[in-house]
């Protein structure tokens, strides 16, 4: 004796035999990133990677890296910063970073002293941009003060700007800008945290 | 200020819902293609898109379009659309299977169909629908339920039938 099937029942089974498996969803998502990357359509693919200094966010364009973030930024409020000034395009997306993290790892592993990676500063404006472009060529190990770096950079009185174009860099370890201490050897400021500042500078042997 | 999503977010929030209606639309064969083509085209003109405009209703209306496609190509060819094995126990509610009951979800009319998955799996309201099938909401409504009774006819027969044995 069975009972009319009502249209609860109907529903229930249509979405139990629809209902898809994780690794199905993941699957699908891969082949996302693949396809948006060989239509050139994927303006920001980003992913997470974990060093002896906690997780990063690194994100890049199809020009370069664009951004290294620390987890105390937020990775969400990054990201959605990302799709408001450069793109909403962006797709976790870990192989256009593959690069980047073998180099950091390499960093963090003592075997490697100078990145050798694009770099899209598109985040970055005018005077912050210079300072950010000289920021690799002081030496690994080495540290110069914000006055020296506005020396370097041809504008010995802006010091003070300087400061802003380290605490503004979108591209933290890999553009070192944890190796600028204010002029009386004090660490100045860090968008990771002083103890990051510290570690990062530890590492290299500079402190 | 543009309040918009990163498309990530969009992917993570409407993949399962929009792979149900793929798969209950255009059958388990062809489901992944025709969420991969949605979600690639609706990444394309993503850009474009109001940062008001209903995101569900956008992602029905792509992947809408490429069931279409889809449905006319397997007219052509041979359409395999029988659910994998592993996906054939027996429901708990009913007493029939998964797999007579995705029979028959493949064997409506296709107007049918896709009014029972946009209303039914995603939740639409029958205006938006009519909009994507083309006619009136109360059309729309009318092939819902046509399509639910379809099922729920189906069902019972194959019921009564397992009860006379």
């Amino acid at each position: 004796m069975s009972t009319e099937t009502t249209t609860e029942q109907v529903i229930s089974g249509l979405l139990a035999v629809t209902e898809p498996l994780r690794d199905e969803v993941q699957r699908l998502h891969r082949r996302l990133e693949v396809s948006a990357e060989d239509a050139k359509i994927l303006d920001v693919a980003y992913t997470t990677i974990y060093t002896p200094v906690g997780a990063l966010l690194l994100a890049a364009t199809r020009k370069g890296l664009l951004r290294v973030a620390f987890e105390v930024e937020g990775f969400d409020q990054v990201i959605d910063e990302l799709g408001r000034r450069v793109s909403p395009r962006i797709l976790k997306s870990p192989k256009r970073l593959d690069e980047v993290a073998f180099e950091i790892d390499e960093y963090f592993g003592r075997r490697r002293m100078n990145f050798d990676l694009a770099l899209d500063f598109t985040l970055s404006s005018s005077f912050r941009e210079v300072v950010q472009r000289y920021l690799p060529q002081i030496p690994y190990g080495t540290t110069e003060s914000y006055k020296q770096v506005a020396a370097r950079v041809g504008n010995p009185k802006a010091a003070r700007a300087v400061g802003t174009a380290c605490a503004t860099n979108p591209l933290p370890i890999v553009v070192p800008c944890h190796r600028v201490l204010r002029t009386d050897g004090k660490l100045g400021g860090y968008l990771g945290g002083l103890a990051m500042k510290t570690s990062l500078l530890k590492l290299e042997g500079a402190a | 200020m543009d309040m918009k999503k990163p498309f990530e977010t969009i992917v993570v929030e409407h993949s399962v819902t929009i792979l149900r209606v793929c798969r209950a639309v255009v059958g388990w064969h062809d489901a992944e293609d025709a969420w991969s083509e949605t979600f690639l085209s609706a990444l394309r003109t993503y850009p474009d898109l109001p940062s008001d405009a209903n995101v569900e209703a956008w992602l029905v209306t792509i992947a809408h379009r490429k069931a279409v496609d889809i449905i006319r190509k397997q007219r052509r060819t041979d359409r395999s659309l029988t659910l994998p094995s592993d996906r054939t126990s027996t429901t708990s509610t009913s007493g029939s299977t998964n797999h007579d009951l995705w029979d028959s979800v493949q064997s409506l009319p296709d107007k049918q169909r896709q009014a029972v998955a946009y209303h039914y799996i995603v939740g639409l309201p029958y205006v938006d629908i009519a909009r994507i099938l083309g006619g009136s909401a109360d059309a729309a409504r009318r092939a819902a339920a046509d399509g639910v009774r379809n099922l729920r006819k189906t069902i019972n027969d194959v019921e009564e039938e397992g009860a006379r044995k």
